[in-house]
């Protein structure tokens, strides 16, 4: 569905020290400098896959997604998704595709977003019955239909992102770039968001590209992650692949009926952190079972849960130093 | 609401620039003609002039450098229709209810100046109707070329502003082209300005003959054919140039 094979996408900045002088200066001797956003990156997405794309700021998210949704063009390389070369925006290729950046809007300002319904519904051609049924479905879905009639400005984030998705999912497109789908949301719209997400993908067998701060999005969405880095490949691959090969070991968390016997966690594995009611250890995952089984056995538990160690630390130590390469994972 | 009422209230103050210039020419005329241009005629040709701005007028290079700018151009970029149709259809949209808002001070103007719009010949309504949609598409496209100007220069309305000190010369907006210097006249009549107002307001109040309207009516055709080929040939180029102010 989605080909990018050496992809390098740079930018000519003008760059000058500040004050007056050097604004003068800039007036009549210009200094540019090449950025490169992107270099020679390459991968491919099966139809219906569900990706994630992380990296940290400025590492060319953002400027790959503009350039896979045909709003930017290429340096160099090759980019086709569904088949067309999306800096040409044929029409057929908008219709395929769609766009959702958290920290952007298509909504109509002062409208409310029916009205941009309406607007997107005969700019996408789609027969009116058809158009009132998926809306109705997504209103449904994302539970907005008191918000239908509102002016968009009166909207809270949250509303006005549930609202920008069903803008730009009626006409079904078959592939959804999402930059920060969740920037700004609660904890529980950030969820709502997500189940939205899946389902839409579960139903319809549209391939997701998404970008996300939150790990929590990515863990929840996508089994696969490409991650770059200064605008280069540094993994692609199976998320929980790259989970194990960063910190191979396991959390347990443990909740203490009683304080414990000083001393007594030593026997268990590493202790991340712990108070009088509850201990994180840090267990390699071979020996989680003999673990669990001594803590029930020796420890005041009140309850107990294993877990990955969470996935914004993982990546803070994948960007912050070890590179396992590319993981060999892609579909 | 109080915000759209004002910004209403500064359209319609904006829109009324020609009434002034009529109240002024009327009082120059009051003792006797300039040129061939009594006070009546002054009233008929800034009633013209009104007219046509309120039916040609266009708003797209604040709109467009303000979205090249911000990066929000690259919504327009994301649906399956051409920016430019889109705002085209946006533009238009609003001309009925210009026309709503401004027709009874029109009338009003028509009946009690005694204003002179000879529009009886069928032959000069179609003329006049052409010379306008000519007028609204050469600015149109003109606000077009320097609104995409924004993809390269930090600041195209500088250059608009350039273009309309330029085009309230010469195309007829503070001063009837044929009291303006012979010389100025010629001048503008080569130009693209007096084609947007002064040519359509000459045709509809009648000042042109048809056969000289007719000829006229080509040439502001011609600037468009031009117009609309610079327009498709700059907003590729200003697409690939796009990129820097993404957003």
């Amino acid at each position: 569905m989605i080909h990018v094979s050496n992809l390098s996408k740079s930018y000519r900045v003008h760059r000058r020290p500040p004050g007056l002088a050097a604004a003068l200066r800039s007036l009549v001797r210009r200094k540019y400098e090449n950025v490169h956003a992107i270099s020679e990156l390459s991968f491919d997405i099966a139809p219906g896959e569900r990706v994630g794309f992380l990296g940290p700021n400025g590492a060319g998210k953002t400027t790959a997604l503009k350039i896979l949704s045909g709003l930017l063009y290429p340096t160099s390389g090759k980019v086709t998704v569904g088949g067309f070369t999306p800096h040409e925006r044929r029409t057929d290729f908008l219709r395929s595709i769609t766009l959702v950046m958290g920290q952007k809007q298509q909504l109509l300002w002062d409208l409310p977003p029916a009205e941009t319904f309406a607007m997107n519904r005969a700019l996408f051609d789609l027969p009116k019955r058809e158009a009132a049924a998926i809306q109705n479905e997504l209103v449904e879905l994302l539970q907005i239909g008191p918000l239908l009639g509102k002016p968009c400005r009166q909207l809270s984030l949250g509303e006005r992102m549930k609202c920008e998705l069903v803008a730009a999912l009626l006409h079904r497109p078959k592939v959804l770039f999402l930059d920060e789908p969740t920037i700004g949301l609660d904890v529980s719209m950030q969820s709502q968001l997500r189940n939205f997400i899946r389902h839409y993908n579960e139903t319809t067998g549209a391939t997701i590209l998404l970008t996300s701060h939150y790990m929590a999005d990515v863990a929840a969405l996508c089994p696969r992650v490409i991650v770059i880095d200064k605008g280069r490949l540094i993994y692609d691959g199976d998320l929980k692949a790259l989970v194990r090969r960063i910190r191979p070991e396991k959390r347990i968390t443990l909740h203490f009926s009683s304080v414990p016997a000083p001393g007594s966690l030593d026997r268990l594995g590493n202790c991340v952190s712990h108070s009088e009611s509850q201990a994180i250890m840090s267990v390699p995952a071979a020996q989680v079972t003999d673990a669990v089984r001594a803590a029930l056995e020796q420890l005041p538990i009140a309850d107990i849960s294993v877990e990955d160690p969470p996935l914004e630390e993982i990546m803070r130590e994948f960007l912050g130093g070890e590179r396992p390469g590319t993981g060999g994972g892609t579909p | 609401m109080v915000a759209y009422r004002s910004e209403f209230l500064v359209w319609i103050l904006s829109m009324n620039m020609p009434l002034v210039m009529m109240a002024l020419w009327t009082a120059v005329a009051a003792d006797g003609p300039v040129g061939r241009f009594g006070q009546r005629d002054f009233v008929s040709y800034y009633l013209g002039m009104f007219i046509v701005r309120i039916l040609a007028g266009s708003w797209l290079v604040w709109e467009l450098t303000m979205e090249i700018r911000s990066g929000t151009l690259a919504t327009r970029l994301l649906r399956p229709i051409h920016p430019l149709w889109a705002f085209s259809a946006t533009q238009l949209a609003a001309v009925p209810m210009r026309v709503i808002v401004l027709s009874p001070l029109v009338v009003v103007l028509y009946w009690v100046a005694g204003a002179r719009l000879p529009l009886h010949d069928p032959a000069r309504v179609a003329i006049v109707v052409a010379a306008i949609a000519g007028a609204w598409l050469l600015l149109f496209l003109v606000m077009a070329i320097i609104g995409m100007l924004a993809a390269y220069v930090e600041s195209a309305l500088s250059v608009f502003d350039l273009w309309l000190a330029a085009q309230s010369i010469l195309s007829g907006f503070l001063v009837p082209l044929e009291l303006m210097p012979a010389w100025v006249a010629r001048v503008a009549r080569v130009l693209p300005f007096r084609y947007i107002l002064g040519f359509p307001v000459e045709t509809l109040i009648g000042l042109e003959s048809n056969a000289t309207a007719l000829r006229d009516l080509g040439v502001q055709w011609l600037f468009i054919a031009g117009a609309l080929v610079a327009t498709i040939a700059l907003w590729r180029r200003a697409l690939r140039r796009f990129a820097a102010f993404g957003g």
